[in-house]
């Protein structure tokens, strides 16, 4: 065989087999599955059609209508159908939770029909899928205020609720802090950064990227506010926003002004302080101290290639050639949107606007190749490039793949990234990473974001990540100064 | 806020693996894409704010009605009925369109009210228009197969004490050669003229005589008997004939007595014909609701299955009738068989017949499936309705209500098609029945109508735009 690819047929992939010189059906969309092969003969075809075929028999689903084996119950096919056999006593209790949680993962296009069924059953929900129309996340959630129901999404990444971790949640003890999130990863290091401080989180509600903009005008926020309110086991509450519409913001200010917990809000922007400084003032407020976060190994400085691992091949070994060690410029490569906005914000500061597919400024975009020959900063969890594939955190081949590019790229002289533990993510993301990065020569500085009680070992993780060569903090905002220092260090006096 | 007890998960398997792994029980939805092109429609209906109450109302109405049978009368009288004009099963359709089994029924008819001697001369009145033809739907009427009405025929005469509305429904002729299944042979039109001369009057006496027969009570008892009141009505046959058996004898002339006794007793169908203008007066309480998603008709005419949604008034959805996939009588065999036909599908469209069939294992093999079939039909048929009759219920799946009230949006999300017992009709005019079985609509028809409910959603949300 020549060469393979299969794919869902999204814009994106189609361009990727355009590139590859296929001809992708006119008729193929992103429900699609394109099985694109080159051989060099009819007798290798045949051999991969039906090692094709096999390997999609295992997963193929019964037709609709085909029947249980005898006395068995099929499982429902829709939320209403599931919610109807739980029966009306796992309602939730507006105020309080409890019940069922309905948790929709489904492309974003069916994902407010499921939901609707949630808040119609009087449950509940998260929506984790992106890509839902704004117009429709505002009538879900006009629905939701009318029936006191709370929407998480779409596109919540993280929640915690009453202790459970759902989507991409990390494992925290309970405690007195309530979050607010807009954010999936700024969450998510919040909840690591307080984990370590020895502080508990009960309750961290995502309301999704766009609630507290002017359209949808803080519907969940709110709601979310007032039930973190409602709980007497939370004595302070976070909100984690990128800094909202400012109708919305004074909407929300008000509120948290009549709240009888208090309410720190934590903006992310330029000017304002990014979440390691968020974790800390929660500290102070709560009277707790600042413990020094932790950074793990040492960044290596650039050396001169090795001889490449055999099994790396050819292509390595022609890259490397053409590599020299010594660039000065700062690639990031991220899975968490708001790990890369704030990267992007605190290493702007000292090295001027970069370059990125989520930019802090609309002159700032990446093209679809994401590359640049700037400091760049790339976001792989971006709605994007997520369309027909499973997101970085659980299928790291995206990320890894332009990982080996970056470290090609003579003009790269520090790389960070960021590695998101936790309830939904990949089992261990080091197995993967901690060899690719083995054959980088650049500096290499990881964020991880984990708690000691994620289903991963974090302790595991960053040890791999160590041996591997990379320096490991638990602050995404110390990382990147780190590695804007390392930068200085590595162009000498280049900028 | 305390835990949740449980997590519902749609979508990606990895987050419910997630969520047991924390010790929470966790019930994963078998999500699979809708039709291509459904979503944004689906979309609009799922956030429709008239929505949820519009078919909460739907459902109520429907499972209110009671209804009583108050009397027999001809056509005519029963339904204005006037000479040279006919109803039949399924929406509107056109002579040149008509199948081979409606045609049969139609000529025959003519031929039965005097019009013509000959079935055969009946075409030129009918392919002229000399002859009118409408659907029973149109006129308070459901009709089992053909569904051909002419005005001197005897109807059953249904009404809901409460609102006073009616509808109405032939007698039944039994199985066989039967004008229903296309048949006008002479012996056809013997047993018709038979059937308004004396077991239509005899009826109608007794039943002036017994006082209502509350019809709806009938099918609560005869769906504990095993009866689906679609494909087998036996239990309410002999129900029927216990409730009017006394009166008939007070009334009527012993030999003609008799003779009606052994007509209805030996035919199993018999009850048929009360039990589909029972639900369609159901469900006509369920008509007209904005907003409301609910099947309330689904007809069939030989050649177009058409179904009509509470939401949109009397708009039909059609699109081609499916041949049925069961057993044949003799040496009958696909054929022979005419696509789907009749009104009868009424029963399904009220929660009975296919919706019941888990309380009807004994029809199962003259359907052509199994037991265990059965029950999972039933359950199956429980994702595409909005809910349970709880005076309907089902023994066996623990005293479960019928799945009732057929929501246009879940057929389309799951992809499952209402499930139809049925009988089925000879293809050429004449031939009469050459089996029975299984069928479902053509699915395009539901996502017609959820095209017509979403257009109409938005209509309604734009006038109503504030600014």
């Amino acid at each position: 065989m020549v060469t393979a690819q299969v794919a869902m047929a999204t814009p994106l992939n189609i361009d990727v087999l355009a590139g590859m010189g296929f001809a992708v059906p006119g008729e193929a969309t992103a429900n699609d599955l394109v099985v694109a092969i080159r051989v060099e003969s009819d007798e290798v075809l045949a051999d991969a059609l039906s090692a094709a075929e096999s390997a999609l028999a295992p997963t193929a689903r019964a037709e609709p209508g085909a029947e249980p084996r005898a006395g068995e119950e099929a499982p429902p096919r829709t939320t209403a159908g599931a919610l109807r056999r739980l029966g009306d006593g796992s309602r939730a209790v507006p105020e309080a939770g409890g019940g069922a949680l309905v948790l929709v993962s489904v492309p974003g296009e069916y994902a407010t029909v499921e939901a609707m069924d949630a808040l119609d059953g009087g449950r509940d929900v998260m929506v984790f899928s992106d890509n839902v129309p704004v117009e429709q996340e505002v009538a879900l959630k006009q629905a939701a205020a009318k029936r006191g129901l709370l929407v998480m999404g779409p596109d919540c990444g993280t929640a915690v609720v009453g202790g459970v971790g759902l989507g991409f949640a990390n494992a925290v003890r309970p405690g007195p802090v309530g979050i607010v999130a807009a954010s999936g990863t700024g969450c998510q290091q919040l909840l690591c950064l307080l984990d370590r401080a020895g502080v508990g989180v009960s309750n961290a509600l995502g309301v999704g990227g766009r609630d507290l903009s002017e359209a949808v005008a803080g519907i969940s926020t709110t709601a979310a506010m007032t039930r973190l309110d409602a709980d007497p086991a939370v004595d302070l509450i976070v909100v984690v926003s990128k800094p909202p519409a400012p109708s919305v913001e004074r909407r929300v200010r008000a509120l948290a002004d009549t709240l009888e917990t208090p309410v720190e809000l934590a903006l992310l922007g330029a000017g304002q302080p990014d979440l390691t400084a968020a974790a800390e003032r929660v500290l102070e407020r709560l009277g707790r101290p600042v413990p020094t976060w932790p950074v793990a190994g040492q960044a290596r400085q650039a050396r001169h290639p090795r001889q490449p691992a055999r099994r790396t091949a050819r292509r390595t070994a022609r890259r490397t050639a053409r590599r020299a060690a010594g660039g000065d410029l700062l690639r990031g490569l991220f899975v968490g949107g708001t790990l890369c906005d704030e990267a992007m914000l605190v290493a702007g500061e000292s090295l001027g606007p970069i370059r990125s597919n989520i930019p802090l400024s609309p002159e700032l975009a990446l093209g679809p190749a994401l590359t640049a020959d700037t400091h760049l900063m790339v976001d792989f969890g971006d709605d994007a490039l997520t369309g027909g594939r499973a997101h970085p955190m659980i299928d790291p081949t995206l990320r890894l793949e332009h990982l080996a590019r970056v470290a090609a790229d003579e003009r790269t002289g520090v790389i960070l990234l960021d590695v998101v533990l936790g309830h939904g993510a990949e089992p261990d993301p080091a197995a993967a990473l901690a060899p690719a990065l083995a054959e980088v020569t650049q500096p290499v500085v990881v964020t991880v974001v984990g708690s000691g009680l994620d289903p991963q070992d974090r302790d595991h993780q960053v040890a791999a990540l160590v041996a591997a060569g990379a320096e490991v903090h638990l602050s995404n905002a110390g990382a990147t100064r780190r590695a804007v220092e390392l930068l200085a260090d590595q162009s000498g006096s280049a900028r | 806020m305390s835990a949740p007890e449980s997590v519902v998960s749609v979508g990606v398997e990895l987050f419910a693996d997630a969520v047991e792994r924390q010790s929470l029980p966790v019930t994963r939805v078998d999500w699979r894409p809708p039709a291509q092109g459904t979503a944004a429609d689906l979309a609009t209906i799922a956030t429709d704010p008239l929505r949820a109450g519009a078919n909460a109302k739907a459902l109520a109405a429907m499972l209110e009605v009671q209804a009583l049978l108050v009397d027999v009368l001809p056509a005519s009288e029963a339904v204005g009925l006037e000479p040279g004009r006919f109803l039949h099963a399924g929406p509107p359709i056109e002579w040149e369109r008509a199948s081979g089994p409606l045609r049969g029924a139609l000529m025959g008819a003519a031929a039965y009210e005097g019009l013509v001697d000959d079935p055969d001369d009946a075409v030129e009145g009918f392919a002229s228009g000399r002859y009118a033809m409408e659907p029973c739907h149109h006129h308070a009427t459901v009709g089992p197969m053909a569904g051909v009405v002419s005005p001197t025929m005897w109807m059953f005469v249904l009404e809901d004490p409460r609102t006073g509305r009616r509808t109405h429904c032939t007698l039944n002729e039994g199985l066989g050669k039967v004008l229903r299944y296309g048949a006008y042979s002479p012996d056809v039109i013997r047993r018709l003229t038979w059937m308004s001369d004396v077991l239509g009057p005899l009826l109608q006496q007794a039943v002036r005589r017994s006082g209502p027969v509350d019809v709806t009570g009938i099918l609560t008892q005869m769906l504990q008997m095993g009866d689906e009141a679609h494909n087998r009505n036996r239990a309410g046959t002999l129900m029927l004939l216990r409730d009017l058996g006394p009166a008939m004898v007070e009334s009527g002339d012993r030999a003609d007595v008799a003779e009606a006794l052994r007509f209805v007793g030996g035919n199993d169908h018999f009850f048929l014909n009360l039990a589909m203008p029972a639900c369609k007066l159901a469900l006509d309480a369920a008509r007209d609701i904005e907003g409301s998603t609910m099947v309330v008709a689904m007809a069939r005419n030989g050649t177009d299955f058409g179904i009509q949604v509470s939401g949109t008034g009397d708009e039909w959805f059609t699109g081609p009738a499916q041949l049925a996939d069961g057993l044949y009588l003799g040496d009958y065999g696909p054929d022979d068989a005419n696509p789907d036909i009749g009104d009868s599908a009424i029963t399904e469209t009220a929660g009975l017949g296919g919706f019941a069939m888990a309380t009807a294992p004994a029809i199962v093999r003259f359907v052509g499936g199994t037991v265990t079939d059965a029950l999972a039909t039933t359950r199956r048929m429980g994702e595409i309705t909005l809910g349970a009759n709880p005076r309907w219920s089902v023994p066996v799946l623990d005293f479960q209500g019928v799945p009732s009230g057929i929501d246009v949006s879940l057929v389309c999300r799951t992809g499952i098609l209402p499930q139809i017992n049925t009988g089925m009709a000879g293809k050429r005019a004449g031939v009469g029945q050459v089996g029975a079985g299984l069928v479902t609509p053509p699915a395009e028809i539901f996502g017609m109508a959820l095209a017509g409910l979403a257009a109409r959603t938005r209509l309604r949300s734009a006038s109503t735009a504030p600014g």
